[in-house]
């Protein structure tokens, strides 16, 4: 008991609250002094960070200046001040949403929440299948089809995006490809945010069915034989068979895979990296790494972020996570 | 023991001892340990740094991409790991926040007088790094597909504007201009160039107060979807390596593209003969009419960590000073970039670099808030470019992004 407690601390409650510390605390006031700055190309006059005046400052709090909610609230987040004016200024329901999704923050998050309503879903749906039309090929055919219906997971996210970004381009095999298929030579995936949209929708789903094809097929070697003989005595279709006796019995894998898959789709964020496409889609992980990877890193905007990413997860959750409570309680 | 066998013999023993004896850096002790970016002109420099090597003394390097998430970790704490970074003049600009590195005037006094004044870089009167190397971004165009065309190579961006549309009625090329576009960092680099060619000034003078959603800001945002016309539609994907690749394979007849990358565009082995046989630099391209070219120049130098001893930082300092001094030009790494250093022959591919430092181009903004609006600026062009949003907007929209984040760090 004391062991997993104290794991939990470190490893999960610790970061958590390092995470929310960071996200009320910002940089100290900068110093700004006029400079002349002189390099091979000459000398102009630009400004830096008068380090004596600011090492006083950051001496006085070690910690940084406590902002509050300021940086939850501020233009790259909530931006509760324009939300509010939208509100006031929109005209209609569109009009506020173009606005809404105009602000960074809420723009990643229809984007992640897109991603997430589509994906888990669709991908649980075709695993499901695929373990369905595997569990019933002849022993012989399995395991090469089980191994080529894994491939989507073996190679990583990072690189299997990258295949897939070059193949998609619009001088690439499956580019050229719908170019003809579609007759239209202008076509281009990349170019136009709908289609970046359904791209990395439809990676999402081809890089995570396998993922539910592996965790149903296992599933369906639980599937009791003796209801499905007594089923089909009684002149079950297969289809009967499987609405009232498959499905019910792999519900509770069901929610664990929803569990597992929600949490895993809000967090999306290779697919972006990989196929360059932040001109078009941005996610909340992807706005985090763009936080952290500019020249200048805004640490506190990242924390803050990931407090709301994870505020995100738990609402995401807490349908799922009472279900499981209660039928937790049921059994005991 | 044959002749064949003292030859081969002897000769081994040579490659040994050459390796064994180092150079001579005048140092004998403390720790080196440099973090840089990785190209090949700094694996030259890193390679000679470790040759310094010798006695108790250590010199180890991580050339790297991810160079710029490292350096400032790596030097703030106390002794750093790093003794030294290699750095540009944006990214000099991190290590001068966070207050991680050291003025070099003691070090230049008693051991670094024959470092040449030019490769000096100083902010307020202090020298803080020792530049090695210049780049640029300029021309790069087909010959044979201008000659086709009857073009002049563009010394405008009016004159590439209109020569795109003659290539593509004509029939040659569909899309015949290239550019780093791809939104984020390679996008905003290209709407600093084409701002400053406009002869914009990015902030009120003296503050961090931004101040881009002017009439230059339109314009510079009017040439960019201008040019992007002729561009690949994906050009919002593409970034140099991709443009670079879209060169080799034939596709593209002019395009604005980095100095330190136009060795790799001429080499035999990087695409078919009639595409690197016909590729040519020219310098930078001017704007609306300007006198300024639509470009930066930018440098690249080292600097000594300031949480490190006396006899580290010295032997940091040697090491560099040796590995960038003209022991460490030969021809093998003659044409690997614009050298800063005494001896330097130029080669063609560097025509377009000298072109924009005898041009007067501005350098790259060297303020300690300027990463926070390039940011801004890569993530909120694209929606202009994209047409889903006007030109106003779209400044307005980076102005508030970069306020937002400049307010978050304490600058405003």
């Amino acid at each position: 008991m004391l062991p997993s407690a104290l794991a939990m601390l470190v490893f999960i409650a610790a970061p958590i609250v390092s995470v929310v510390i960071q996200s009320v605390y910002a940089p100290h006031e900068q110093v700004i002094k006029v400079v002349e700055s002189c390099s091979i190309f000459g000398c102009t006059e630009s400004t830096t960070v008068d380090q004596e005046a600011t090492r006083a400052l950051r001496d006085a709090e070690p910690l940084g200046r406590f902002v509050g909610n300021q940086i939850y609230t501020d233009r790259n987040h909530l931006a509760t001040e324009e939300i509010a004016v939208a509100l006031s200024e929109a005209e209609s329901f569109g009009e506020f949403f173009d606005k809404a999704t105009n602000l960074p923050f809420y723009n990643a998050l229809s984007f992640t929440l897109t991603y997430t309503a589509v994906v888990t879903p669709m991908a649980i749906i075709i695993g499901f299948f695929i373990a369905l039309g595997v569990n019933n090929l002849p022993k012989i055919l399995r395991g090469p089809s089980i191994f080529f219906s894994l491939l989507p997971m073996i190679v990583t996210p990072l690189v299997g995006a990258l295949i897939l970004f070059w193949m998609i381009d619009s001088r690439g095999v499956l580019g050229v490809g719908l170019q003809n298929l579609l007759d239209d030579p202008t076509l281009s995936l990349k170019a136009s945010t709908p289609m970046m949209w359904v791209t990395l929708i439809v990676y999402g789903i081809w890089s995570s069915c396998p993922f539910a094809f592996v965790v149903y097929y296992a599933g369906l070697q639980t599937v009791p034989q003796d209801s499905i003989e007594s089923a089909k005595l009684d002149g079950a279709s297969r289809w009967q068979q499987i609405w009232h006796i498959v499905i019910p019995h792999l519900v509770p894998l069901t929610t664990f895979m929803a569990l597992i898959k929600i949490m895993d789709n809000f967090r999306v964020f290779e697919p972006i990296v990989s196929f360059n496409a932040q001109a078009h889609a941005q996610s909340l992980s992807s706005f985090i790494y763009s936080d952290l990877g500019g020249e200048t890193q805004l640490l506190s905007s990242a924390a803050a972020t990931s407090v709301l990413t994870i505020i995100g997860v738990v609402i995401l959750l807490s349908p799922v996570l009472v279900r499981t409570y209660r039928d937790y309680g049921n059994k005991r | 023991m044959t002749t064949m066998k003292k030859a081969v013999l002897a000769s081994a023993l040579a490659a040994a001892s050459a390796s064994a004896f180092a150079a001579d850096c005048g140092f004998s002790e403390g720790r080196v340990n440099i973090v840089g970016n990785e190209f090949p002109a700094i694996q030259s420099v890193g390679k000679a740094a470790q040759a310094c090597a010798n006695g108790s003394a250590t010199v180890e390097t991580n050339l790297t991409k991810d160079h710029q998430s490292l350096n400032v970790a790596g030097m703030t704490g106390n002794p750093a790991e790093y003794t030294s970074a290699i750095v540009a003049n944006s990214s000099i600009v991190a290590l001068m926040n966070n207050d991680v590195i050291r003025p070099l005037d003691d070090l230049i006094a008693s051991h670094g007088q024959d470092i040449p004044k030019k490769q000096l870089i100083t902010i307020d009167g202090k020298v803080m790094a020792v530049a090695f190397m210049a780049n640029a971004q300029h021309l790069v165009y087909r010959q044979d597909i201008l000659e086709q065309a009857g073009l002049e190579p563009p010394t405008t961006y009016e004159e590439m504007l209109s020569g795109a549309e003659k290539i593509r009625s004509m029939g040659i090329l569909e899309y015949p201009l290239g550019g780093a576009y791809a939104a984020g960092w390679n996008l905003a680099q290209e709407f600093t160039n084409m701002y400053l060619g406009h002869g914009g000034d990015f902030y009120e003078s003296g503050t961090a107060n931004v101040a881009i959603n002017n009439d230059k800001g339109v314009a510079t945002l009017e040439m960019l979807k201008a040019l992007s016309g002729y561009m690949n539609p994906d050009f919002l994907t593409h970034d140099s390596n991709l443009t670079s690749d879209e060169w080799y394979a034939g596709n593209v007849a002019m395009m604005n593209m980095w100095g330190s990358r136009t060795g790799n565009l001429m080499k035999p082995e990087s695409s078919a003969p009639e595409v690197h046989t016909n590729t040519k630099v020219g310098g930078p391209m001017t704007v609306a009419g300007g006198n300024t070219p639509a470009s930066t120049l930018w440098w690249d130098g080292w600097t000594v960590a300031k949480n490190v001893s006396d006899a580290d930082a010295k032997a940091t300092f040697l090491a560099l000073k040796k590995a960038t001094s003209p022991s460490l030009l030969n021809d093998s790494n003659m044409g690997e970039a614009v050298w800063m250093i005494d001896g330097y022959k130029p080669a063609p591919v560097n025509e377009g670099v000298f072109a924009a430092i005898s041009a007067g181009t501005t350098p790259y903004p060297m303020l300690p808030y300027h990463g926070l609006l390039h940011t801004a600026l890569g993530d909120n062009i694209a929606d202009f470019l994209t047409g889903k949003e006007s030109a106003q907007q779209t400044l307005s929209d980076v102005e508030a992004a970069y306020t937002a984040a400049a307010k978050e760090k304490g600058f405003l």
